[in-house]
């Protein structure tokens, strides 16, 4: 009875009624434009979604904007084209590469390098370190470490 | 001594990375509309909808822009500024009211004062998207020849126009 109860109230619930944007394309490349175009913009109010994601005004405006825009024969670049003037790269979720985006292009590249460099440079002295090849000055600080640790435990004994 | 310092040194780093980061305001985004002919619209006019107005009107004054909606709560902290500024009456300002009720924009206007020369009237938002407009309220200013020279996203505070505003009006009136 409970889960009966639980199913209807699920039912009921608001996301059911959640709208759902019902469009008209000419034909199915305008339809895929339409999706793809959709899911490469962001949505500026919250930042993080797509105009595809989002039901804030602003997306549903620009959604709107790039319907119409394919309705007149406009083609993707055109619309990207669009938005870019007004918006800035920041609308496109995959920016062309450029002086301004460089580093968010170039960056990851470097940070990995700098990582493999790093990992290079610290496995190859570890395993000089295990093979011997210490210095003289390290030997002879290890050695006074060992000679005081044994001090210590003698005194605790 | 290395042992030490490098770690010192690659905190410092972060720090100041992270530092950077947390006081950008992620939603400044700048615009590309800086230094670009103002976009050109043609709107019915809030208190006389049979008027319309349009970017030419405008050419041969500096004029702020400033979008404004009676639902926008921060328009709302933002409109003593823009009324103190009309006061002095040194540069026009043109409210762009964005996605409003025409009868709750026109309330608005006589419970906290209008200081907008005119205001017009963009339902549809199609201005705005034109403007790149994304957060209300924002203003731009727009120079004789109709170039957008500044714009500022979100609340604009009384320090931002004498800092920022009022210097930068003077300076593009003086300009031929």
């Amino acid at each position: 009875m409970k889960l009966f109860q639980i199913i209807v109230l699920l039912a009921l619930s608001l996301n059911c009624f959640a709208a759902v944007e019902y469009k008209k394309f000419a034909n199915p490349e305008q339809e895929e434009a339409y999706k793809i175009l959709i899911d490469e913009l962001r949505c500026l109010v919250c930042q993080n979604q797509t105009i595809a994601d989002s039901n804030a005004e602003l997306a549903q405006d620009l959604r709107r904007q790039v319907y119409e825009m394919l309705q007149q024969g406009k083609s993707k670049d055109e619309i990207a084209e669009f938005m870019t003037q007004r918006y800035g790269d920041f609308v496109l979720y995959n920016p062309p590469f450029k002086a301004k985006t460089g580093l968010l292009w170039i960056g990851p590249i470097v940070f990995l390098v700098i990582g493999l460099v790093m990992l290079f440079l610290f496995s190859r002295k570890k395993k000089l370190a295990d093979r011997g090849d210490v210095s003289d000055a390290e030997l002879m600080e290890k050695e006074q470490q060992k000679a005081k640790v044994r001090a210590l435990l003698r005194e605790g004994e | 001594m290395l042992k030490y310092l490098t770690p010192l040194a690659l905190f410092t780093v972060m720090a100041v990375f992270l530092a950077l980061g947390l006081n950008l305001n992620p939603r400044d985004i700048p615009s590309p509309l800086i230094d670009q002919p103002a976009p050109n619209f043609s709107l019915p006019v809030l208190s006389n909808a049979s008027q319309t107005l349009n970017k030419d009107k405008m050419l041969g004054e500096v004029w702020l822009l400033n979008v404004w909606a009676s639902w926008c709560v921060s328009c709302r902290s933002e409109h003593p500024v823009f009324n103190q500024l009309a006061r002095k009456k040194l540069v026009k300002i043109v409210g762009l009211n964005y996605k409003d009720e025409p009868t709750a924009a026109k309330q608005w206007l006589a419970q906290l004062g209008n200081p907008y020369n005119v205001s017009m009237m963009d339902q549809e938002g199609r201005t705005g998207i034109d403007y790149g407009v994304y957060g209300v309220p924002e203003t731009f200013v727009v120079d004789k020849k109709g170039i957008i020279r500044y714009k500022h996203t979100g609340p604009v505070s009384w320090q931002d126009v004498e800092k920022i505003l009022i210097p930068l009006i003077n300076q593009l009136k003086a300009e031929v």
